[in-house]
């Protein structure tokens, strides 16, 4: 199972390799007893080598985990974390875009509109979903669903895996910004409570336009960003490559992200990252948000409408003189 | 060699020769756009629109306030916001003193109240020259003042936008500043208190994505390039040429974005009336 694919998972991958061939030999009638002995060791040292790897990621190698191919994309979450998901699409106005899903489904007991943004796994479901870069429609969409939840009282989940609002020729012509700007403003005043969580990349405004909230998490290993770091080095220094740098500058960690007071909380992914496994990271998640929605249910909405404007009231930094 | 042809054309008839020597080099100026030559003075006297073609010139924010609104009755808000460096952003204290000599101390966007027609308003105006008119802290805060103030003294706001979005150098905190302001403005589109957004050039990026366009009537200025993504983004990212006249005011107008476009020289009656329209008198009111 190829599960490390990025550079600094490189020496992970020759002890799976030993590990493989030892397991090989054993069934091929050699000494199991052995071999069982030599398997051990060689165990223990993957995981903690993988646990010291993933300890040590710098903020460049964090955006590589949170575009991993294989990591766990929102529908996979709400596979394994909801029940009874049925699928909505279209915005009634233009269409459907497949790079945001979303639909009504159960939690806790508890029906809840849930909505993500969705990447694909191969070049066909990636043309199809558009690299999971949504259009003005997307968010329409998107928008539609959370008014048909306040409608009937439902809360809202978002899962934002994104890597911006796509840039394009159709994307501006139907509004792209003020599709943005209508979901932020509407969301600032949706008579429900609103969960979202960053479980891969946060893309900027594309992110935030599904990203505004009564309580924002984000997993272990995602990233959110204003601009991507390749975007933010061709800006600055003219020089795509100096990513890392960039990736450095931008304090886009969701450790970054609590420190500055963006989001409330980290939701711990399993050593080596949601893609070593998906159901692990998917338990971990359902449980933040069985409890977070707990707290929110119990909120009277005019005070949960005054705590959401004041939490976003309070996010900045600046001096007064 | 545009050039040069240009001003071999120009310099064949030599009968300005002895204007030349009276007026000062200083007082002519050229058009950016059509090439247009002519007395500064009547430049100035068309708010920087070039008298030949039109083409609106960039501008401060003073220059808005200037003539936005009634004279005199400016006062300024908040002047005492500044940014700091919460991310310890590369050389971005360095950026912020470069913007501060050349644009001023007031930041990327300067807010204050005034009179407009008599009415009184509350304005914020941003100002490119100041990092691009990015949005950091200080902006989203400034706005969330505003809007406070606005809907606190039941006043409406007009906030003319010019901006190349948010602040990277702030990073996720400028972003946040677009949920910042939208959950201010929401609560004043809840109290009915009218909000014009005028969009300049270039309006682009996060603040098109928030504030810029949620404006109960959204007008904008001829030429300005409005979008989301900068011309440049798109332009990578479909490997082709954009079509002509594509992001710009006209072309929003024409796919239902904007609800107007209007010349400079009409942005202050044009927003005066729109204020008087939108006053909010209900008919038994208007009856009395």
């Amino acid at each position: 199972m190829a599960t490390h694919t990025l550079d600094f998972e490189r020496p992970l991958l020759e002890i799976e390799r030993q590990i493989e061939e030892l397991k090989k030999m054993g069934g091929a009638g050699g000494d199991g007893a052995s071999r069982s002995s030599d398997l051990a060791p060689l165990e223990k040292q993957l995981a903690e080598l993988r646990a010291e790897i993933y300890r040590k990621l710098t903020p460049m190698q964090r955006v590589q985990v949170a575009r991993h191919p294989k990591r766990p994309y929102p529908l996979d979450y709400i596979r394994l974390v909801f029940t009874d998901f049925v699928e909505l699409h279209g915005d009634r106005l233009f269409g459907d875009d497949p790079a945001i899903v979303g639909g009504w489904a159960r939690l806790d007991g508890q029906t809840v509109m849930i909505i993500g943004t969705q990447k694909g796994r191969d070049t066909k479901e990636n043309l199809r979903r558009n690299f999971g870069m949504a259009h003005p429609e997307g968010y329409r969409k998107a928008l539609r669903l959370m008014q048909l939840a306040e409608k009937f009282h439902s809360p809202v989940l978002t899962l934002i895996d994104i890597a911006g609002a796509h840039p394009g020729l159709g994307a501006e012509e139907r509004g792209q910004a003020g599709a943005i700007a209508r979901n932020l403003i509407e969301m600032a005043a949706l008579r429900t409570p609103l969960i979202a969580t960053v479980t891969g990349e946060g893309g900027s405004g594309g992110a935030l336009a599904i990203g505004m909230a009564d309580r924002v998490l984000m997993l272990e290993n995602s990233v959110y960003s204003v601009i991507s770091p390749e975007g933010c080095a061709a800006i600055l220094w003219k020089d795509a490559t100096q990513k890392e740098r960039a990736a450095e500058a931008l304090k886009l960690t969701a450790q970054d992200q609590l420190t500055l007071g963006v989001i409330d909380e980290i939701i711990p992914e399993p050593t080596g990252g949601a893609h070593a496994d998906a159901e692990a990271a998917a338990e971990i998640l359902a449980e933040a948000l069985k409890r977070h929605l707990r707290e929110l249910m119990k909120l009277r909405t005019a005070k949960l409408l005054k705590r959401r404007e004041e939490k976003y009231l309070s996010i900045g930094a600046f001096t007064e003189k | 060699m545009a050039r040069m042809a240009w001003f071999k054309k120009e310099r064949k008839p030599r009968t300005s020769e002895r204007v030349k020597l009276e007026i000062p080099a200083d007082a002519w100026e050229k058009c950016d756009e059509c090439g247009h030559i002519d007395i500064k003075e009547r430049f100035v006297r068309a708010l920087n629109v070039c008298p030949n073609c039109g083409h609106h010139r960039r501008i401060s924010a003073q220059e808005y306030i200037d003539f936005l609104v009634d004279e005199g009755s400016w006062h300024e808000l908040d002047a005492g916001l500044k940014s700091v460096d919460p991310l310890k952003f590369e050389s971005y204290p360095e950026r912020l003193k470069l913007a501060v000599k050349k644009a001023g101390p007031l930041e990327a966007i300067r807010t204050g109240y005034a009179r407009l027609h008599g009415m009184p308003v509350d304005l914020g105006v941003m100002d490119f020259n100041f990092m691009g008119g990015s949005m950091g802290s200080v902006v989203g805060e400034k706005i969330a003042r505003l809007a406070r103030r606005s809907i606190d003294k039941r006043i409406p706001l007009i906030i003319v936008s010019a901006s190349g979005g948010a602040r990277m150098q702030e990073g996720v905190l400028s972003l946040m500043q677009m949920a910042k302001t939208s959950g201010v403005l929401a609560e004043q589109a809840f109290w009915g208190i009218p909000f014009v957004s005028i969009l300049t050039n270039p309006t682009t990026g996060g603040v098109s994505a928030s504030y810029a366009m949620q404006g109960d009537v959204i007008l904008a200025e001829p030429g300005a390039v409005i979008g989301f993504a900068g011309p440049r983004v798109i332009k990578q990212t479909i490997g082709q040429d954009l079509p002509a006249g594509f992001q710009t005011a006209e072309f929003l107008l024409e796919h239902g974005m904007v609800d107007a476009v209007v010349p400079r020289s009409e942005l202050r009656d044009t927003t005066a009336q729109l204020l008087r329209h939108m006053a909010g008198r209900r008919p038994a009111e208007a009856a009395d």
